[in-house]
């Protein structure tokens, strides 16, 4: 991946700003969750499931070379889709460049209201989740006795 | 007066016409006309009720039952006309045994901890079934962790019927309640009560019945004397009334029997430091400000229904119910969960390869509202093996080209995912 984590962002953005109207939004969307591998089976457990989406979320965060990288994947297509945009913005990326990055990127996807507010498909939970994990290994690489 | 007073020849609902009376129909969602078919989760208001609520608050606001004043005086009336208008609703041999509530899941929570408390012990048993809503298994689960006793289970088959012939099964002499909803919010089957009640009866007349007739007053005329439960329960958002209001409907001498469940004002008759008595009935039952506005809007909203008749309103559903299940039929791939003989207008669906919640959001972009999801009913899920469904609710006010959006709405989206 050559894109920083600010270009990601704006690559999403000059990509979705392409498309004229909202079916041409949400196919690309599909499209991007049908080609976003699924989590592997061992992840799909209850430890790794985000609370707070209708469909089912599983998310797996590693901490390798100073980067997490996140895996994730859900039942449901558009919330695949949207994982997929996520992780281009947020996996492989520090954890001090993931928690000062909010994702606006969410904006110009032109999603309906509520899809952009994240209750319903969970946008908003899986954001927090990516944070958190990015906060604990801060954290951990941070104390003084970490190795 | 009987809620069905209209005879069966009375002219057809005038669809239109009906729909001017809900103001809320008449909005654009996503740049299109809204088509509204979550009416299972809860009902639209018509203007009338709104009005009520308004009107109460600008002219009649006050507290009930502690003043001598007018507006108190007039607020207390009208909150006491909304519950004899509930007792004539479902046919109730006095207003003291409705009580008011804030919706179906209060009162078969006050009815679990207060009857319940009082009269099953260790070792007892609650009989529910398997399509019930959350509301009608949390309550009897935390009565029965606390006392010792054991919930058990009437099954289903895959049409979505209650496996009736095991219900003889599960009766005992250590059965204390019989808990069942008179129509599934999950499948819309219409569950024959008079027949499951009678069993119970035949078996043992002590045992008591409560009905969760929260899918049942809004699409046919009810009578608990008729019907012969011990209680009774409703919410009144889901027949075109307020939220915040909802009725637990007991036999007299089974409430008054009952140990109050919360205490506080306008339930008590004399307090002391060393003991308090009760007030009488359904006081008892009320413990502090009621939601006045609520009661009276629901009053109001049992008018509305009662005009319309619920016989038309039952005709005008049956209609389009079947018209959208045969639009749904249809559909290549799609599976209709909860094909039950009697149902009212809820189709509860699965789409092969495409999860609900992709169906659903596609659905809300052209307009149409339906619920996905477990529905609040996760066994009726795991019975068939599924994580959710859409289901589409309808109500009287729906049109058929609403039910053709839905159809073509879902064909949409499985081009879309497919
Ligand atoms: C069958 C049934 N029972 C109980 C309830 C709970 O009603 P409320 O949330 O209004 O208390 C519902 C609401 O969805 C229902 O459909």
């Amino acid at each position: 991946m050559t894109e920083t984590i600010d270009e990601a962002q704006k690559n999403i953005v000059a990509d979705f700003a392409g498309f004229t109207d909202w079916e041409d939004r949400y196919a690309h969307i599909i499209r991007l969750g049908k080609q976003h591998p699924d989590i592997p089976d061992e992840f799909k457990i209850e430890t790794f499931r985000v609370k707070g989406c209708q469909s089912t979320v599983h998310l797996h965060a590693r901490f390798e070379d100073g980067r997490v990288h996140y895996r994730a994947s859900s039942d449901a297509m558009i919330v695949q889709g949207l994982i997929a945009l996520l992780l281009r913005v947020y996996s492989g990326r520090t954890a001090e460049e993931i928690l000062r990055t909010p994702p606006d990127f969410i904006h110009a996807l032109g999603l309906t209201e509520n899809l952009t507010m994240g209750r319903q498909n969970g946008l908003k939970a899986m954001i927090e989740q990516i944070k958190l994990y990015a906060m604990a290994f801060h954290a951990m690489s941070h104390s003084p006795s970490a190795n | 007066m009987s809620p069905t007073s209209h005879a069966a020849t009375s002219p057809a609902l005038d669809v239109q016409r009906v729909r001017e009376d809900f103001p809320v129909l008449h909005q654009q969602v996503n740049g299109q006309p809204l088509a509204y078919l979550d009416n299972a989760a809860t009902s639209q208001k018509p203007r009338v009720v709104i009005e009520a609520l308004r009107t109460f608050y600008e002219h009649d606001n006050a507290n009930v039952h502690r003043g001598v004043h007018m507006l108190s005086q007039r607020a207390t009336d009208a909150y006491e006309a909304a519950r004899e208008k509930v007792r004539a609703f479902i046919g109730a041999a006095s207003a003291d045994e409705i009580v008011f509530v804030r919706g179906a899941t209060e009162g078969i929570n006050l009815v679990a901890q207060s009857w319940g408390r009082a009269n099953v012990r260790a070792g007892d048993e609650v009989v529910i079934t398997h399509m019930e809503h959350h509301a009608n298994i949390v309550p009897w689960q935390l009565l029965c962790e606390a006392v010792g006793a054991r919930l058990r289970v009437v099954p289903i088959d895959d049409r979505g019927e209650l496996v009736l012939d095991a219900l003889g099964d599960l009766l005992n002499d250590r059965t204390r309640l019989v808990a069942f909803p008179h129509t599934s919010n999950a499948l819309g089957t219409v569950n024959p009560s008079a027949e499951i009640i009678r069993r119970v009866r035949a078996f043992n007349p002590t045992i008591r019945i409560l009905v969760d007739g929260c899918q049942a007053v809004q699409h046919t005329a009810v009578d608990v004397a008729a019907l012969d439960c011990d209680f009774f329960v409703f919410s009144g958002h889901k027949v075109f009334g307020p939220t915040g209001i909802g009725v637990l409907w007991g036999r007299e001498e089974l409430l008054a029997a009952m140990p109050p469940w919360q205490g506080g004002g306008d339930m008590i008759d004399r307090v002391t430091f060393e003991k308090s008595t009760w007030a009488d009935l359904p006081n008892k039952f009320e413990a502090g400000t009621p939601h006045i506005a609520g009661a009276i809007g629901l009053g109001v909203a049992i008018d509305y229904v009662h005009d319309l008749g619920l016989d038309r309103i039952a005709a005008r559903e049956h209609e389009l119910l079947e018209a959208a299940t045969a639009r749904l039929q249809a559909i290549e791939g799609l599976r209709l969960i909860g094909t039950a003989r009697e149902k009212v207008a809820v189709l509860s669906f699965v789409v092969d390869g495409i999860h609900p919640h992709d169906i659903g959001t596609i659905l809300d972009m052209r307009g149409v509202a339906v619920r996905v999801g477990h529905h609040c009913a996760q066994p009726v899920m795991q019975h068939f093996g599924i994580p959710a469904t859409v289901r589409a609710s309808l109500a009287f006010y729906n049109t058929t080209e609403e039910i053709d959006r839905l159809a073509d709405g879902v064909a949409k989206a499985i081009s879309m995912f497919r």
